[in-house]
């Protein structure tokens, strides 16, 4: 019998297919393989894409992580250490009554529009954050009485109490500066001084970012630089494996480093962030709003052992919430060392033994994993715990951040320096604690050195008081092809700057 | 023939009415405020109330259905909430992405599954159609997601002879267009087969059992070339509605799929705007869905009709 179809055939369509893909797998290179040079191209893969690139009116890290250093540039901005440098300000001078601050501006820089930046500017950049910003960072910009141009290159920045806090907020996306015509569509066609334009956004998958041949700083070496954003961390390490992209932003994955570290093309780089991982407890509502709860919650964790269950044992533990970078650091881990038999002891105390504590978490893969090993080690000194997730962004932001509608939850805080935004009555900790809020004012308010101080004694007073229990801080980990240079060790800016990059 | 013309387009209108008063009323309902998303962990109740007054989300919802129909009705989508962009060209662009892995996906189905589902039928006694059969029943198990995690740790990453991941449109880069292409549409065109072959196989077998084949192997024509010039027609009839119902399946799928092969097509639109509670982009793109999924099976009746002239006969 003679057949006119055969299993043979049925693979036919397929085998076609993988023929052509085959066929035409030499050409078409990816990019960032180009010729190395003043025309070089690098792809970044990243995490979130901006849903917006208008930071004005839209929330969240990715658009000043795209943006911020890159396509606008601040007056000041924060070098790799922690300290604050000068950027579209050459200097600055504060008044003895530390309420007057006088910069002088660069005189070569011009916006992507055409316009040259000046003190106008910059008054108009520091005033419209009052008015037409409406994210909460705005309220960082509270303080300022009055902003004015006393000439072209010099501005002067009247302060209605002493604030070391506001130059420093200056160096984050609310001291970007705009120009006065080109504010009109800033959530798709943003105008900066910086060293990068925006070339073209593709939604969904990546934003290209053009050198500024009319930079007025040194230029920098990528004439193009990809932004390419995943949203699966399996995906974001393919495309590095197979050369789509040439670094890898933020690691998401950090159980899966092994595949970069033990192949010598790549580059591994560790370092810290500003991303205190927090157990955050509603300190208004029992058990948790007795102490001795909490300290039994903070000694009933084995910090390490968690960190290398559910983070690879990538990260830091620093038992308060500042990051090393910071100015007043110290390792406060020795506050609250795990002691099972005292977490014990302190709940009987307190009478919870056997309560039941909601663990609500966001769907977020450090706080989902991190939120298992916190219910065992918590059931082991005696409580209960009820695991809940909820999604993230919008449902936790609801349920946890506006109503406070949880006992424990774990997040990530990444705004630099947010000790007091954390710790208030009014933020979902309900930490109400006068003596808190009387040592930050007076920090904010003094010198250098009065600051760092004053700083100290706050963060050590959050720990004793067990305000919620610091996991771990997230690492800075990136991968890199082997020749790429500039990558930051640390990264705690809301910034990636792209203008050291050079290969 | 007209009255079923009717009577289908009728059925087509009622469905879509009814799923855009769905489509608005679940994502009305769906926990979480697209004005606190927008403005982020520190926002002041007050700055989101005036931020909903500026989106029309403290409207009365029947007054939000009625502006949001009467701008679909004008083919206008309305403006993001987070985006601040047109909706409508945003679906465009993404809906091409995804008809092309929906179509290439879905002929890689049917060059999979005519052939092996004919087999198998036809050889259903025999080892080949017997094996045959056992790697279709993989497949069927198989989801598509999977298949394309398989398809890039093999080609892409031990290989090296695809990319992993990305999209180029054709018009920009044919050859780069094809190399990314290949995969999404392997992991959900395979998939679909494995599925769709058990289909073939039943309409194929049914066919063989009918008197007119019989009759046909009687007057002396071999088995395939009775059921090739009396059969195949017959059972496809059973199999084009099938491809239909599929298409739904086929655009979950890629959706999926979309996510494993960071393409920028509906899927990614879609998971985009619930994660950013993009409300009007969220329903924009549901409803095409519907709209196609439904549109689809329309046809797919008209058609089975002309295939099948015992249809035509007014009921």
């Amino acid at each position: 019998m003679k057949s006119y179809f055969s299993p043979a055939v049925a693979l036919f369509g397929s085998a076609a297919l993988l023929a052509v893909a085959a066929c035409s797998a030499g050409s078409g290179s990816s990019s960032g393989t180009g010729s190395p040079g003043a025309d070089d191209s690098l792809a970044i893969g990243l995490v979130a894409e901006p849903a917006s690139l208008d930071f004005t009116t839209t929330d969240g890290a990715a658009i000043p992580q795209a943006l911020l250093g890159n396509v606008y540039n601040g007056l000041v901005k924060q070098d790799e250490t922690g300290k604050i440098v000068p950027d579209l300000a050459t200097s600055w001078k504060v008044s003895a009554d530390r309420k007057t601050y006088s910069f002088t501006l660069v005189g070569n820089a011009k916006f992507t529009n055409g316009q040259a930046f000046t003190a106008d500017d910059a008054v108009f950049s520091i005033d419209r954050v009052k008015t037409a910003w409406t994210t909460s960072l705005k309220s960082a910009m509270d303080v300022v009485q009055t902003a004015k141009a006393v000439s072209p290159t010099e501005l002067q920045v009247t302060l209605a109490k002493p604030s070391n806090d506001w130059l420093f907020r200056m160096t984050t996306r609310i001291g970007a500066m705009f120009s006065k015509t080109g504010v009109d569509k800033l959530a798709t066609a943003p105008v900066g001084t910086g060293p990068y334009k925006l070339g073209t956004w593709k939604r969904g998958d990546s934003i290209v970012l053009q050198r500024n041949d009319a930079y007025w700083g040194t230029k920098p070496h990528f004439g193009q630089v990809t932004l390419k954003y995943f949203k699966d961390p399996t995906a974001l390490n393919n495309a590095l494996l197979t050369g789509t992209i040439n670094v890898i932003g933020t690691v998401q994955a950090p159980e899966a480093l092994n595949q970069f570290t033990s192949n010598d093309k790549y580059q591994v780089i560790e370092g810290t962030t500003n991303g205190e991982v927090l157990l955050s407890f509603n300190n208004s509502r029992a058990p948790l709003s007795d102490l001795r709860v909490r300290q039994a919650v903070r000694a009933a964790i084995d910090h390490k052992a968690l960190l290398d269950t559910c983070w690879a044992g990538r990260g830091k533990l620093i038992g308060s919430m500042v990051p090393p970078t910071d100015p007043w650091y110290e390792d406060l881990t020795s506050v609250a060392p795990y002691d099972l038999a005292k977490a014990k002891s302190l709940l009987q105390a307190a009478g919870a033994t056997g309560k039941t504590l909601r663990l609500r978490l966001p769907t977020l893969p450090y706080a989902t994993s991190c939120g298992q090993v916190v219910k065992s080690q918590l059931e082991l000194a005696g409580l209960k715990v009820q695991i809940d997730q909820l999604e993230f962004p919008a449902a936790w932001l609801t349920a946890v951040l506006k109503n406070a509608d949880y006992d424990l939850s774990i997040i990530a805080h990444v705004e630099p320096r947010d000790l007091g935004a954390v710790f208030n009555a009014k933020y979902y900790t309900r930490y109400d604690d006068p003596t808190l809020q009387a040592d930050l004012a007076a920090a904010d308010a003094g010198d250098e050195a009065t600051q760092i101080a004053g700083m100290k004694k706050a963060a050590r007073r959050l720990s004793e008081q067990a305000a919620g229990d610091w996991l771990f801080l997230i690492p800075n980990l990136m991968v890199a092809d082997k020749d790429v240079k500039g990558l930051p060790q640390n990264a705690i800016t809301e910034s990636l700057d792209l203008s050291t990059l050079s290969r | 023939m007209i009255l079923r013309l009717v009577e289908r387009t009728a059925v087509l209108l009622v469905s879509l009415a009814v799923s855009s008063v769905l489509v608005f009323a679940f994502l009305a309902v769906l926990p979480g405020d697209p004005a606190r998303v927008a403005l982020g962990v520190n926002a002041s109740d007050d700055a989101v109330a005036e931020l909903r007054n500026q989106f029309g989300l403290d409207r009365p919802l029947p007054t939000q259905y009625a502006d949001w129909l009467t701008g679909l009705l004008h083919g206008d989508f309305g403006t993001s909430y987070i985006s601040k962009a047109e909706i409508g060209p945003q679906i465009s662009d993404r809906f091409q992405v995804t008809l092309w892995l929906v179509v290439v996906g879905m002929v890689i189905a049917l060059l999979v599954a005519a052939p092996a589902g004919t087999v198998m039928a036809a050889r259903h006694r025999k080892v080949s159609g017997l094996a045959l059969s056992a790697v279709s029943q993989v497949g069927v198990a198989v989801p598509a997601f999977l298949a394309g995690i398989l398809l890039i740790m093999l080609f892409a990453v031990k290989l090296g002879w695809l990319p992993a991941n990305g999209w180029t449109p054709p018009a920009e880069d044919p050859g780069m267009f094809l190399r990314q292409l290949v995969l999404p549409a392997l992991s959900l065109g395979l998939v679909q087969g494995a599925v769709l072959t058990r289909y073939v196989r039943s309409a194929v077998l049914d066919v063989l059992r009918e008197d007119y084949l019989r009759t046909a192997r009687a007057k002396g024509l071999r088995p395939f070339r009775a059921l090739w010039r009396h059969g195949l027609r017959n059972a496809a009839v059973p199999v084009v509605t099938v491809l239909g119902l599929q298409l739904a399946t086929l655009l979950i799928g890629a959706v999926v799929v979309e996510r494993v092969f960071v393409i920028p097509g509906l899927g990614s639109l879609l998971l985009d705007g619930v994660s950013n509670r993009d409300l009007l982009v969220v329903q924009a793109v549901v409803m095409v869905l519907v709209v196609a999924v439904l549109v689809v099976n329309f046809l797919v009746d008209l058609l089975y009709v002309a295939l099948d002239p015992r249809l035509r006969v007014s009921r």
